[in-house]
């Protein structure tokens, strides 16, 4: 058998693996990769979004502040999914299992494609199921079909981009707690300081540049053109280019951290 | 008890001059060792000797900074994949995967060995049913006693059939039943033609399982043998005296001047040459007057010889 088929078959058994894994954490995963988005949803737009979409102004474009703000929750999902994959990748590491795969004729890069892959699916199944439920709560997206499956591959591509980095992170950190931890900044921090509830623009002058410039407000922009209908001048090519080096960055890092691999 | 070796000529481990350190630690100093096609090896040691690196080392985990290896004839540098696919490994701490049940664990090892799907089922049955674990098959490890989980991981270790085995410590934290099982396991194995590398810290173990046992301390080998060829290696062999006052020391001392006396415990020490008629000899001249509290027999085992060995390196080091 060739060397690339054996890559192959060893990452499609991980990514097996790593399925079964999930299924058996379903409950879990289901409070929070879904729950979890549904409730800053419900909290935004319920609680929150009768002053937010007011103060929004021409940002909203005359729709419910709802419309505005599922781009956001949105990439909020993708982002809490970061949490999961680094503590599955720290778990395999301190575990005795990958010094077992290390010491066998396993090919190198399978346990984190099968990682990685299995990551990218729950973050694109959550993403799916708090799309639905915006829809029952009254987001009524503007989209052309070929729009949606921009947004799908976006969303595709930036889960992509942050299962590598939390790959990484969870190759370098050395128990659950940091793992978890070293997400946290991507699973909140981030969204926030971004478009994610608000224009970057009513932000104190601070943050302002910060949150205009960082790949989240990139990738949230883009969505939310996408789904509301408008423009969506150069904000796809620009969070895919996100997307690409936080893949790249992810990728290379989780390479070096993986070879170095014991401690 | 030694299992029967056919004393192969082949040989399955070759190291020579290994080394490891971390940073100014040095862990394996200028290590040589042989293991022999079908013979049982242990290394023997305290914590911290070394025992573990060497097995990371021989199973391609970690690199030496100096000296060579090969394992069943391969380099262990420059093919270390194919040594991946003729050794099995069970380390110290468990390497099952605690969300899949016992027989998913196996079944995933046959994929990740490429085995075709009826015979990836077939030993996966086999190995459960020998492992006793036929009943735990459908749970998954966080059910399982320590022994049943290490059983499993060694059941994984066997799905690929491995020629060599490297078992890290693999009776440490078990209870005694657990204990036998494992060592009966290891008998098994050697049956079978398979080559094992076994690490302990219990004396015992060794000289149940090993043909032979290299010692280690503090990152050096300091004794390598049968473990009878270890144990004579240790002038030991003495009759021991104990008596109820001084007065019956003093006159058995009189009569067996070759003992060496302890005053403070009441004890003569003779030392002990052949077999039962040393003993009685030294019955006879004692006579009926002298008035013997107990009387023991003490043969050196491998503590002796481990005590030793590393008490004399600890008399180098401080000189």
């Amino acid at each position: 058998m060739s060397a690339l088929t054996n890559a192959a078959q060893d990452s499609a058994t991980m990514l097996g693996r790593e399925i079964k894994h999930s299924m058996r954490l379903l409950r879990l995963l289901i409070v929070s990769a879904i729950l979890v988005p549904v409730v800053m949803l419900l909290l935004f737009d319920y609680i929150l979004g009768g002053t937010i979409g007011q103060g929004l102004g021409n940002a909203a474009r005359g729709a419910p502040y709802i419309d505005y703000l599922v781009a956001g929750i949105l990439v909020m999902t993708v982002a809490g999914g970061c949490g999961p994959t680094a503590i599955n990748v720290t778990m395999d590491m301190t575990g005795g299992f990958v010094d077992r795969i290390r010491t066998m004729a396993v090919t190198r890069g399978a346990l984190l494609a099968g990682h990685v892959g299995v990551s990218v699916l729950r973050m694109l199944v959550a993403t799916a199921a708090v799309t639905g439920v915006a829809l029952l709560l009254g987001f009524r997206p503007k989209a052309s079909v070929v729009d949606w499956f921009a947004v799908i591959g976006i969303v595709a591509a930036f889960s992509f981009a942050l299962a590598w980095l939390s790959a990484a992170i969870g190759l370098v950190t050395k128990s659950v707690a940091g793992a978890n931890g070293l997400t946290l900044p991507l699973s909140f921090l981030l969204p926030f300081l971004s478009s994610t509830f608000v224009p970057a623009e009513s932000m104190p002058a601070g943050v302002r540049w910060f949150a205009a410039n960082q790949p989240f407000t990139a990738v949230v922009d883009s969505l939310r053109a996408l789904l509301t209908g408008a423009p969506v001048g150069n904000s796809a090519s620009l969070a895919l280019a996100w997307c690409a080096a936080i893949a790249l960055v992810g990728y290379l890092w989780s390479q070096a951290a993986f070879r170095r691999g014991t401690r | 008890m030694n299992a029967p070796t056919d004393h192969a000529t082949r040989t399955a481990v070759s190291v020579t001059g290994l080394r490891k350190a971390y940073g100014e630690k040095v862990v394996l100093d200028d290590v040589d060792l042989t293991i022999r096609e079908g013979e049982v090896l242990a290394l023997l040691g305290p914590n911290g000797a070394g025992k573990t690196t060497i097995v990371r080392i021989l199973s391609t985990l970690i690199q030496a900074d100096a000296g060579t290896a090969t394992v069943m004839g391969h380099d262990l540098r420059s093919e270390a994949g194919v040594v991946r696919g003729v050794i099995g490994v069970t380390g110290q701490f468990s390497a099952v995967d605690n969300l899949l049940t016992g027989e998913e664990n196996l079944l995933l090892m046959g994929r990740l060995l490429h085995l075709p799907a009826t015979e990836r089922r077939a030993r996966a049955s086999q190995l459960l049913e020998r492992f006793d674990l036929v009943e735990a098959a459908r749970q998954t490890p966080a059910t399982y006693s320590g022994g049943m989980t290490r059983r499993l991981d060694i059941a994984m270790t066997l799905m690929g059939r491995p020629r060599l085995i490297f078992l890290d410590e693999p009776t440490t934290g078990l209870d005694p039943r657990s204990r036998q099982i494992m060592w009966q396991l290891v008998r098994d194995l050697v049956t079978e033609g398979v080559t094992i590398l076994l690490t302990t810290q219990y004396l015992e173990e060794a000289d149940q399982l090993a043909d032979r046992i290299a010692m280690l301390d503090r990152g050096r080998i300091v004794a390598e043998g049968t473990p009878e060829e270890l144990k004579r290696r240790i002038p030991g062999a003495h009759i021991r005296l104990r008596f109820a006052d001084v007065g019956s020391l003093d006159k058995a001392a009189l009569e067996l001047p070759e003992g060496a006396r302890d005053d403070e415990d009441l004890v003569l020490r003779i030392p002990k040459e052949g077999g039962i008629r040393s003993l009685r000899s030294v019955i006879a001249r004692l006579g009926d007057d002298v008035a013997v509290e107990d009387l023991s027999i003490h043969t050196p085992d491998l503590d002796d010889v481990f005590f030793a060995v590393t008490g004399s390196q600890a008399k180098e080091k401080t000189l």
